[in-house]
Parts: structure tokens; C-alpha cells; sequence
């Protein structure tokens, strides 16, 4: 049977190239190894290698072409004793769109048909070939994968024992966006999976090509460090994020916390029973703004949206290695007094790395402050399963307009980051303006 | 002079160790291990090994207690002698002690007895060893190097994980055990408190259990065994409830106060109320804690983090040259998966082609009390907090033949799929033999298999294994036999 010869991949991003060059033409010998043709793509030029030995029967994407697909079929290889009739190019191995041909569905329907659940056992389908007709060898489970998502085993290559294609090759193909079926296959449902999975970055080795061998340490990644990076990037592809701002005053609310811990009772010792920082009347102000716009305390999911009852308010907290964000449940019904006093033992156990799962697990927003660094203002990833996130910044004295004149007042900057499948920009402008409202008339957050 | 350059030093011949030292040999490599007290480690000392050897004899023990539902009659009784029991337990160990000495000779492996301290990058030095050899150990191997400063491109940190201790509560080795002394007792007690219900605490529990001791399992979890799937932990609570076995669960031993001959726990429960238990002994067995100290990894700055050494998938710490693998680096602490991470480290080093991490999701876990718990993958709860839907299939033993005419008809199988994708998930077990039939499921995800494969599989008749593949359909509404 014919070899089909095909445009490689030559990096996990590439996506097309242009075919520079032919080194061999219709009637050359060539045998495993031989460099057959120059492909340019947007970084480098590269050569391609014959994989089977054979005679070049038919040269089908001429030199000089631009833009050809990855897996396009770009030439046929006859085995000892074909000759060129045995060609058939709509039989091609990949997503073949010939130039200036027609589509074609490369993938026939039969070795993409891989069986699905217990419902399947109706008609046993043999396991998928390649283009010379030999097994393709690939685990049940990443065949079953690969039909859910779309992928054709025969673009990918395997990383299992004797090249197998197993479960990770299909993830890894996912992430980097390679191995689409043929657009016929791909119009399966789930095939809208692959395009949103999350692309790879460079590779380590990459990276470290880019440095002397000596200029650097390497420090393995921790466990939260792993799900910083895992959850952020999943974070950043999945949610398309959406921000507004606000500036709020904050002199009546430092007043009246100075009001506040100055009344704290005190113990023997002379240590009072609670001391409260801005960061835990921000707290309670947008666990209060979200009880008074529910619509804007919520989680997606695909199927339907999760009106939570409560604000479970996440505070993220930075610690050395990384941060993490345990949560006051409830906030909105929780005294001042209360959030300040956990807070206080969140901050301190998380230090110690001793908070417990269910402590910083779910929540329904998130506030992270940077106001004690000196941040101005900044903008905050969205930690799924909430749908906002409050950046707070300092609290700072500022020129202000008030009644026509110019005044100086303390004034906070805070950006809420919202998650636009569940809370568009104006539920988010809401949600400001309420949480605006409770630190500009900070009484309101005591009855 | 002889030589002190090698490729590969290994640090603690326990069985990560040892088949690293192995592989790498095979490799070939220049290899050296380095051991200052049993070539074998705790597992083939003082841990998996021969406690298999004292669960042997309970066992057969059990059977002849139930000799008369076979059918069979036992004139006069049937009794442990406890210095017997103890005596064919060390056999066992020693045997494969000197086992693995044939092995590292066989391999042109350099045995090197002593204390090793990570000097430089590349440099190991060899002190006296500060551990006694236990007879009927056998004694320090013939033919190994001794004290010294060695060399190697590659040094391996595999020196394990030691008992934990809760403070107050430190074992005396008289009247509060660990794992050591419970080996090896002198003569039966008649009561213990076993504080921790993991694997080492349900085994001794499970133990003293058959050999006619009154003993009262302590555990912090709200289940026995509190890594398995919950509802396998309820089944196997109740089963060894039956047997006689007292347990207390979400409760912690606060306190324990030492007479001359028995302790008395103070067990705190979760609604704050203490009761005080008087046994003979009590063995703590809330875990082991890694050895990460005094062998020099501190002032090379290599990274730990909870006692443990922090490495990439490949067993590389943060500083190059200097590997870690098994219980040192962390959980869990599995013989198989420290044999597992040796080999993949050192197959790394030599760049075979092919070496993949170790997929966690895949390291099996068995306990062999009475009845035995094995499981491998994801448990349900796992599962859906991942928030994956499953498909869950249950087989229970007192439908299957084979296990009806062995006597042994109270366990249960689960297993758990991913609806999507047909994945096995998870493999939980409970009942007779149930740590032999784990690997089935093991072998099919290792192979990726799906429902589908599983249920195309042909399994003998009669055997127990036919409920694995019961179990398999059930989860997909097929049962046959239920």
C-alpha cells in the first residue's frame, strides 16, 4: 500500500509551514532517514525525514507552497512492486485538503468510530490502522479520549511502550491543540473541548536553552506552587475576565474603626478583645454588597448557575512560597469582631501551613489586598469557583472635588475582577457601587 | 587502596534501595549502597515482611478455631506459643535478609556498612554505624567496605521513614510500643490499646486480635484505615468488630499514665468526653516521619519540607546530583512505591528511553488484617470532589461460589468509572485474598483499560476474581450473578 507522507508538526505549536523546498523528486529511492524536503515555518527552516523507504510516487504539494497544514498530505511513497495507479490521494492519512482540492474526509468513518459505553458492543470496530493498514497500537482508554475529543490517533504519535498511544499523549495533544480530526469528525460534540484546553508554554528545555548551564539553580516546584501555576492558568483560559474600578473614601470608616477598637473590652492582661484592621471592613463590606445583590454571588458551571445564599468571603493570604485563601463563611452575617478574630487565626495558621482543606476550599468571592505594599491599584485573577475577585489597594491621602473645591481625603482604590459568564459588567458596577456604599457610610455595616 | 569512585552511591538499603541499586547495576553502573544496620530496610526487618509471617500464623489460628464448620475436629486445643510465633517471623526476615546480600553480591553491587553523611556534591562519608545488629538478624554481611569518604556522580537519598511519636506519648519500649517491639513480643499480653488505625495499627490490632488479646483500636479519622474508601472502611469496621475487636473512632489518646506493669489511656471522644482504658501495652502507630536527619542534607541546602526531601517526578532534589526516593521523599510510604521511584530515578539518570513520572493514581494499598483491605485509584469521595461523574459497580462475596466454599463469604468489591470516558477510577475491596486480586485492577488501569475490555475478559470459574468482573458490570446495570 502507498505511504502517505504528511506535513509534520515541528514544534507542539505549529499549526502550518511552508513546504521550501523538494530534495528528492517523483521516481527517487529513498529510504528511512533521508532528508526529503525543507519546511520554513515562521521561526526557522527545518528538514523532513522519510520514515519508510520507498520510491517518491507522487509529489502532491509542490515546493514554493505557502501555509500548508500540519498533517496535510504532501507526497506519496510507493512500496517495491506499486507503481503510481496505486496512488490515491483522497485516502490520505490526515486532514488532507489538497491544494486547490476539495475537503476530504480523511478520517474514515470507520476507524474514528471508536466505541462508546456499554451500548457499543453492537458492532465491534477493529482498532485503528494507519495509512499502511497496520495497527495503530493505543490503549482502549485513549481511544475512547481521543473520540470524545475529536483527536485522530493517527496524528499523534505515542509515548507508551513500543510507541503506543496511551491516555497522556491524548492530554498532552489537548493542551497543545495538535492531532484534530478531519472537520468531519470534529464536528463531534465534545470536539469544542480541545479548542478551549488549555494551551502548553515552552517546554523546560526551552527555557533553559535560553540560559548558560551555570547561570541559574533549579528549585522543584512544591505542591502549592504546582497548584498556584495549575489553578491561575486554568484560571486565565477558562474565564474571560472583566474589570472595573472604583475610588472609595475612607476617613469616615477609619474613624469609626478607631471608634470601634478603642471600645474593644479588654481582658486582664489588658489585651483587647479584638483589634480591626481596613482589610476586615472590606471583608464584611462586599460580603454585605453581595447579600444585597445576589445576583452577583454566584458560581458557573456549565449547566446552570450557582446562586449561592451566602457570601463566603476568601481572603487571600501570602506566605512564603506562595499564598493561599482561606475563607469566612457567612460574612455577611458575621460581627466585625468575629471576621477580625478568624482572620487572625487564618493568617497565622496559614503561615504555619496548617490550615485545613476545608477551610480554604470553595467560597463564593475573594478580596486580596496589596494596600500594605503600597499598591495603588492592580487587578486579581479569578480563583473558580468564585465569579469576582476585589483588589484592594492602600488607603491614601488624595487631592478630592468636593462641592467645587479642591479637599484632600483618604482614599482606597479597589478593581473587581468578575467572571463575564455570570456577572457582566454592570451586575459588576452594582456590586461596586453597594460595596462602596458600605465603606463610605461604614455605620451601615453595624446594624 | 581500594576504590571509593563510583557512579551511583545509594543511601539506605530498604527495598527502594536495594532494587534501585539493582537497576542501576544492571545499567551498568558503578554502584555502591550504603546501610548501617539490616540490608532489606524496615520493610523486610521489621515491617512488611514479618508481620506477614505473625498474620500467617493468626491466620491459621483463626481456621482451626472454625475447624468444626468444615467438618474437621481438633482433639485437644490449638494454642500460639508466643516465643514460637515471634521466633518464625524473624526467620522469615532473616532469610530474605541474607537474600538481599546474595543480590547486591550477584549484582557487583559494594555493600558499604556504616552511617553516611552527604559531604559535598558527589562525596559520601562512611562513620560507625550507631545501630546494633538484632538477633537472629544475621550479622554484618561479609566482604563489605567500611568507614570512609567515597565518590559518586549520582547519590541517591533512600534512607526511609521512622515511627512518629506524639508528645507525652513517646514509645518506652517497655510498656508503649511501636512497630519494633510489637514484633517481637516476649510473651502475649492479655489487653493493648493500639492508638492509629492505619495500616501497621489494624494489622497488630488485627494480630493480637486472633491470638486472643482484648484490644481497643484508637482512631483520630471518623473511619478505620481513614485513606481507604469510606464505605470499605465501614465494612471492614463492622467485620472486625465481629471478631471481637473494639474500636473508637473521631477520639484521641490525651494522655497516658504508666504503672508498673499496665498503662491507662485517656481517651478523649469528639463530644469532649474521657474514658480511661488499662492495657498492658500501647502501641503508637500514628505514622512514620522521614529520616532526613544527620546525613548532611541541611548544610548542602537540599530542600525538605514536613520531613520529608522535596523532589521533581524524577526524584531529583533542588540540588543537582543528589537524588531522594521512598519514604524520605515523601508519602506514600509504600515499599512498592519507593521500588517504583527508584527505578524510574535511576532509569532517568541513565536517559533510557521511555521513563515516564509515577502516576500516584496508580500505587495500590493493602492491609492484611482480618478480612484484608486492598484498593488502588480514586475513591468515590475522591472522585466526586474532583468533580468527575462516576459510574460505581459493588459485587459483595456471599453471592460467589468459590468464596461461599472457602468459608470466607463476608467482603465486598467496588469499583468506580468515569461515566464519560469509561476510565476505571478506583478499585476497593474488602474480604479473603482481596490484597492477591488488587493487581487485576491494577494491570487495567496501568493498561488504560475501560469498562469495555473488562467485561470482554474471561475470569476462571470458580474463583474469587469472578467478582471483580461482577463488580465491573454492575457498575454498568449488567450484574449476572446477584
Amino acid at each position: 500500500m502507498p505511504i502517505n507522507i504528511t506535513m509534520p508538526a515541528l514544534s507542539p505549536t505549529m499549526e502550518e509551514g511552508n513546504l521550501a523546498k523538494w530534495l528528492v523528486k517523483e521516481g527517487d529511492q529513498v529510504s528511512a532517514g533521508d532528508v526529503i524536503a525543507e519546511i520554513e515555518t515562521d521561526k526557522a527552516t527545518m528538514e523532513v525525514e522519510a520514515v519508510d523507504e520507498g520510491t517518491v510516487g507522487k509529489i502532491v504539494v509542490p515546493a514554493g507552497t505557502a501555509g500548508v497544514k500540519v498533517n496535510e498530505l504532501i507526497a506519496v511513497l510507493l512500496e517495491d512492486g506499486e507503481d503510481a495507479s496505486a496512488i490515491d490521494t483522497s485516502g490520505g492519512s490526515a486532514p488532507a485538503e489538497k491544494s486547490g482540492g476539495d475537503k476530504v474526509p480523511a478520517v474514515p468513518e470507520s476507524s474514528s468510530a471508536i466505541e462508546v459505553g456499554a451500548k457499543a458492543a453492537t458492532d465491534p470496530v477493529p482498532a485503528p490502522k494507519n495509512a499502511d493498514g497496520d495497527r495503530i497500537f493505543s490503549s482502549p482508554l485513549a481511544r475512547r479520549l481521543a473520540k470524545l475529543n475529536g483527536l485522530d490517533l493517527k496524528a499523534l504519535s505515542g509515548s507508551g511502550p513500543h510507541g503506543r498511544i496511551v491516555k497522556r499523549d491524548i492530554e498532552e495533544a489537548l493542551a497543545a491543540g495538535t492531532g484534530k480530526a478531519a472537520p468531519a469528525a470534529a464536528e463531534a460534540p465534545k470536539a469544542a473541548a480541545a479548542a478551549s484546553a488549555p494551551a502548553a508554554g515552552p517546554s523546560a528545555d526551552q527555557v533553559l536553552k535560553l540560559f548558560d548551564k551555570d547561570s541559574y539553580e533549579l528549585v522543584p516546584h512544591d505542591g502549592m506552587r504546582k497548584t498556584i501555576a495549575k489553578r491561575l492558568t486554568e484560571s486565565k483560559q477558562t474565564i474571560p475576565h472583566f474589570y472595573v474600578s472604583v475610588d472609595c473614601e475612607l476617613d469616615a470608616l477609619l474613624a469609626l474603626r478607631t471608634q470601634l477598637n478603642d471600645a474593644a473590652a479588654k481582658d486582664k492582661e489588658g489585651k483587647p478583645a479584638y483589634k480591626l484592621s481596613v482589610n476586615d471592613m472590606t471583608i464584611k463590606a462586599l460580603a454585605l454588597a453581595l447579600r444585597d445583590v445576589p445576583n452577583a454571588n454566584v458560581s458557573w458551571t456549565d449547566e446552570n448557575m450557582v446562586m449561592h445564599k451566602h457570601a463566603d468571603v476568601g481572603v487571600a493570604v501570602s506566605i512564603p512560597g506562595g499564598l493561599i485563601t482561606p475563607i469566612i463563611r457567612r460574612a455577611e452575617e458575621k460581627p466585625l469582631s468575629v471576621i477580625s478574630n478568624e482572620m487572625k487565626d487564618y493568617g497565622k495558621r496559614a503561615k504555619e501551613r496548617k490550615l485545613k482543606p476545608e477551610e480554604y476550599q470553595g467560597g463564593t468571592t475573594a478580596v486580596s489586598n496589596m494596600g500594605m505594599m503600597g499598591v495603588k491599584n492592580f487587578s486579581a485573577v479569578v480563583n473558580p469557583p468564585h465569579a469576582t475577585i476585589l483588589a484592594v489597594g492602600a488607603g491614601e491621602k488624595r487631592p478630592v472635588v468636593k462641592n467645587g473645591e479642591l479637599a484632600v481625603a483618604t482614599v482606597m482604590s479597589v478593581t473587581l475582577s468578575t467572571d463575564h459568564r455570570c456577572v457582566d459588567g454592570a451586575l459588576g458596577a452594582e456590586l461596586l457601587a453597594a460595596f462602596k456604599g458600605y465603606i463610605e457610610n461604614p455605620m451601615s455595616m453595624l446594624v | 587502596m581500594a576504590d571509593t569512585n563510583y557512579d551511583v552511591i545509594i543511601i539506605g538499603s530498604g527495598p527502594g534501595g536495594y532494587v534501585t541499586a539493582i537497576r542501576s547495576a544492571q545499567l551498568g553502573f558503578k554502584t555502591a549502597i550504603v546501610e548501617r544496620e539490616h540490608l532489606g530496610g524496615i520493610c523486610l526487618n521489621w515491617g512488611c515482611i514479618p508481620t506477614k509471617a505473625l498474620l500467617r500464623s493468626a491466620e491459621i489460628l483463626d481456621h482451626a478455631n472454625h475447624a468444626k464448620s468444615f467438618g474437621l475436629t481438633l482433639e485437644g486445643t490449638m494454642k500460639a506459643d508466643v516465643k514460637d510465633v515471634v521466633a518464625r517471623s524473624r526467620g522469615v526476615s532473616a532469610r530474605l535478609n541474607g537474600g538481599v546480600g546474595f543480590l547486591m553480591k550477584k549484582n557487583k553491587i559494594d555493600v558499604i556498612w556504616g552511617e553516611a553523611k552527604l559531604t559535598k556534591p558527589g562525596e559520601v562519608k562512611v562513620g560507625k554505624s550507631s545501630k546494633p545488629v538484632v538477633e537472629p538478624q544475621n550479622p554484618i554481611p561479609k566482604g563489605v567496605k567500611g568507614e570512609g569518604t567515597y565518590t559518586a556522580k549520582h547519590i541517591i537519598v533512600a534512607t526511609g521513614a521512622r515511627p512518629r511519636s506524639l508528645p507525652g506519648i513517646e514509645p518506652d519500649g517497655k510498656l508503649i510500643w511501636t512497630y519494633f517491639e510489637a514484633m517481637k513480643p516476649a510473651k502475649m499480653p492479655k489487653s493493648l490499646v493500639v492508638m492509629g488505625s492505619g495500616a501497621i495499627g489494624i494489622e497488630f490490632a488485627s494480630f493480637y486480635r486472633s491470638m486472643g488479646v482484648d484490644v481497643t483500636v484508637v482512631e483520630l479519622m471518623a473511619n478505620v484505615m481513614p485513606v481507604e474508601d469510606e464505605e470499605i472502611s465501614k465494612f471492614a469496621r463492622k467485620a472486625l468488630e465481629k471478631r471481637g475487636l473494639k474500636i473508637i473512632t473521631e477520639a484521641k489518646v490525651t494522655k497516658v499514665d504508666k504503672a508498673a506493669n499496665s498503662i491507662t489511656a485517656h481517651v478523649e471522644t469528639k463530644d469532649g468526653k474521657v474514658s480511661q482504658i488499662t492495657a498492658d501495652h500501647l502501641i503508637s502507630a500514628v505514622g512514620v516521619q522521614g529520616n532526613i536527619e544527620n546525613i548532611g542534607l541541611e548544610a548542602l541546602g537540599v530542600k525538605t519540607d514536613r520531613g520529608c526531601v522535596v523532589i521533581d517526578e524524577y526524584g531529583r532534589t533542588n540540588v543537582p546530583g543528589i537524588y531522594a526516593i521512598g519514604d524520605v521523599a515523601g508519602p506514600p510510604m509504600l515499599a512498592h512505591k519507593a521500588e517504583h521511584e527508584g527505578v524510574i530515578c535511576i532509569e532517568k539518570i541513565a536517559e533510557v528511553p521511555g521513563v515516564h513520572a509515577m502516576d500516584h493514581r496508580k500505587i495500590p494499598g493493602c492491609t492484611y488484617c482480618n478480612p484484608q483491605v486492598a484498593s488502588v485509584g480514586l475513591t468515590e469521595a475522591k472522585a466526586k470532589e474532583q468533580g468527575r461523574e462516576i459510574r460505581v459497580g459493588r459485587y459483595m462475596f456471599n453471592a460467589n461460589g468459590k468464596a461461599i466454599a472457602l468459608g470466607e463469604d463476608n467482603g465486598m468489591i467496588k469499583v468506580i468509572f468515569d461515566k464519560k470516558s469509561g476510565e476505571l477510577l478506583g478499585a476497593h475491596m474488602c474480604g479473603a485474598e482481596v490484597t492477591e486480586l488488587i493487581q487485576g485492577f491494577v494491570v487495567a488501569m496501568n493498561l488504560e483499560t475501560t469498562e469495555e475490555e473488562l467485561m470482554h475478559t474471561i475470569f476462571p470459574h470458580p474463583t474469587l476474581s469472578e467478582m471483580m468482573k461482577e463488580s465491573v458490570l454492575d457498575a454498568y446495570g449488567r450484574v449476572l450473578n446477584a
